[in-house]
């Protein structure tokens, strides 16, 4: 029977990408996973085939080709709402990204329910895709953002919200799952359960956790829920945004235009129903398609068996890092506390340097500051390198990457 | 890694020691810039005494490229005269560096190479139509340092 290990490494021949040479013909070794993951040749073909056979605009038309474009967009909906145990896939809104979900919940419910004085409250270790739009949004209302800090360990110091919600003032608590710097995964339970008992909505900004973790969104109880398809295989310009029908149907919309309207005369329009009413002009009708190949290729391998994988590589990763002096790590030491996302410096030398050294050896890290940058005033640098693993990553990889950052110590003479 | 072409002896020394490094308090220029792609942050600080460049330092966080190309400028353009500072251009500062390949092969680190350059045209351009209110010895300097990378 083949090995779990095997299992893995045996999915690498779907991903074309894997095979190329970089740079000095290095085998590639991809360790950007949380800026984006590489696509099997499943989501590939699906969006060939779209183009190639299929391609035609949804809903409209009566022709042949728009019943099965339309068939297979909706189609995806379905597999998202199974996906994340939904059983109402109107709930179902699909965006361009993380960002564009986070953005709309902003406008469109944030500019209805946020009065001044407000407080909505995030954290120390967002994406700028959760703190910018809230800024924005409270400058607009003389709201006040607030922040939960991080601890030594990059853990949130939930003493924090308590007195937040104490104000009776919060209107939202919005934070991400896992933060894509440190690694760390949200107490979920603790946040959600403490926001429902004062009344409070919660968003969850869920971009590094549902590529890599099983996420069952009935359990959770949060109101909004946000995510992107390339961070999971899926084709870019691909996104969710899951909020309870109760909340959506009550929203104002977000983009005005085709589809997303019931009737329009000159001075008034009526909304369309769920989901289209957030839905406005042509979709990504491909990479939707494309996006449902990339659920199926991960249920398939099953989410705890992916997660179970990533954690065998954190844990190496962190053990054979720690080995080497002078390198900084960032986040909590308990690898079951994190997903496959692991910050570091080396030295004082600057993560752009420790990039492009290792890069000549074939292996793609992240250096900068993540789009985190209260995270990087919080830990007190300009940047870290970021390596993150997926499904298609071995320990031969980290083996590599080791003995890269050695070069490193080399060349900045260590 | 020994035959790789921007990590030199130089690039390293520089950036382990960089020349001119510091502030100038109430400088008569002081230009503060960014780099968003990788969080680097620099501070150039230049006197100007009788049409040239009397002092000149600078501070902030950055790669080696960026911290040696900060040093190498700030070095190159003391004691210079306003004039031939305005002509300063990107090839001067790189090849002191041997860093000229960059504009070629890493569209993404001459970008650390270039912004100390890119500062210090931006603060003569302000230093002259801010302060000196002589918008014609800017000239397009401005644009320039907008469209140096």
């Amino acid at each position: 029977m083949q090995s779990t290990a095997d299992a893995f490494e045996d999915l690498r021949k779907d991903f074309p990408v894997l095979n190329r040479r970089v740079r000095d013909d290095k085998k590639l070794v991809y360790f950007d996973n949380a800026a984006t993951t590489q696509k099997p040749n499943q989501v590939i073909d699906a969006i060939s085939d779209y183009y190639q056979n299929y391609n035609s605009n949804i809903h409209r038309a009566v022709h042949a080709l728009a019943e099965e474009s339309t068939e297979a967009f909706e189609n995806t909906r379905d597999i998202v709402a199974k996906f994340l145990n939904i059983e109402d896939s109107r709930e179902i809104i699909f965006v361009r990204g993380t960002t564009e979900g986070i953005n709309l919940v902003a406008y469109a419910w944030g500019r209805d329910n946020v009065k001044e004085g407000d407080i909505i409250v995030t954290t120390e270790y967002e994406h700028h895709s959760n703190i910018v739009p809230w800024q924005l949004l409270t400058q607009e209302k003389k709201a006040q953002l607030k922040y939960i800090d991080i601890d030594d360990n990059g853990e949130l110091m939930l003493d924090q919200l308590d007195d937040y919600l104490s104000t009776g003032k919060v209107k939202l608590v919005t934070f991400s799952h896992m933060s894509n710097v440190l690694g760390t995964i949200s107490p979920v339970e603790k946040i959600v359960s403490k926001c429902k008992n004062a009344g409070v909505k919660v968003l969850i900004d869920a971009a590094q956790s549902v590529p890599h973790m099983k996420v069952n969104l009935n359990e959770i109880g949060c109101d909004f829920f946000v995510f992107s398809g390339h961070k999971m295989l899926g084709p870019t310009g691909v996104g969710v945004l899951w909020a309870k029908k109760e909340i959506l149907e009550k929203m104002s919309p977000f983009l005005g235009g085709g589809d997303m309207i019931r009737e329009v005369h000159k001075y008034e329009t009526t909304w369309n129903d769920l989901p289209y009413k957030f839905e406005a002009g042509t979709p990504n009708i491909a990479d939707v398609i494309g996006f449902a190949k990339a659920i199926e290729y991960l249920e398939k391998i099953g989410m705890d068996n992916i997660r179970n994988h990533e954690l065998e590589l954190t844990k190496y990763a962190l053990e054979e890092m720690k080995k080497i002096p002078g390198l900084t790590l960032y986040g909590t030491k308990e690898p079951e506390k994190r997903g496959g996302v692991i910050s570091f410096n080396f030295n004082d030398v600057h993560p752009h340097d420790v990039g492009t050294i290792i890069d000549k050896d074939g292996v793609a890290i992240r250096s900068g500051h993540h789009c985190a940058q209260v995270l990087m005033e919080k830990l007190n640098v300009s940047a870290t390198n970021r390596a993150s693993f997926y499904i298609y990553n071995t320990k031969e990889e980290i083996d590599v990457l080791i003995a890269a950052l050695q070069n490193v110590a080399k060349v900045f003479k260590l | 890694m020994s035959g790789d072409p921007i990590y030199t002896e130089m690039i390293i020394e520089y950036s382990r020691n960089p020349s001119n490094f510091g502030k100038i308090d109430n400088a008569h220029i002081h230009q503060h810039d960014a780099n968003p792609l990788c969080g680097d942050t620099i501070d150039l600080y230049l006197n100007i005494d009788d049409n040239k460049i009397s002092e000149v330092k600078f501070d902030g966080h950055g790669c080696a490229i960026c911290m040696a190309c900060c040093s190498v400028l700030t070095e190159m353009i003391k004691g210079k005269t306003l004039d031939d500072v305005k002509k300063f251009d990107k090839d001067e500062l790189l090849s002191e560096l041997g860093l000229e390949h960059l504009v070629k092969t890493s569209p993404v680190r001459i970008k650390c190479a270039l912004l100390s350059l890119k500062s210090l045209k931006f603060g003569i351009y302000s230093y002259f139509v801010d302060k000196m209110k002589d918008s014609e010895s800017a000239g397009n300097l401005n644009e320039e340092a907008a469209n140096l990378y």
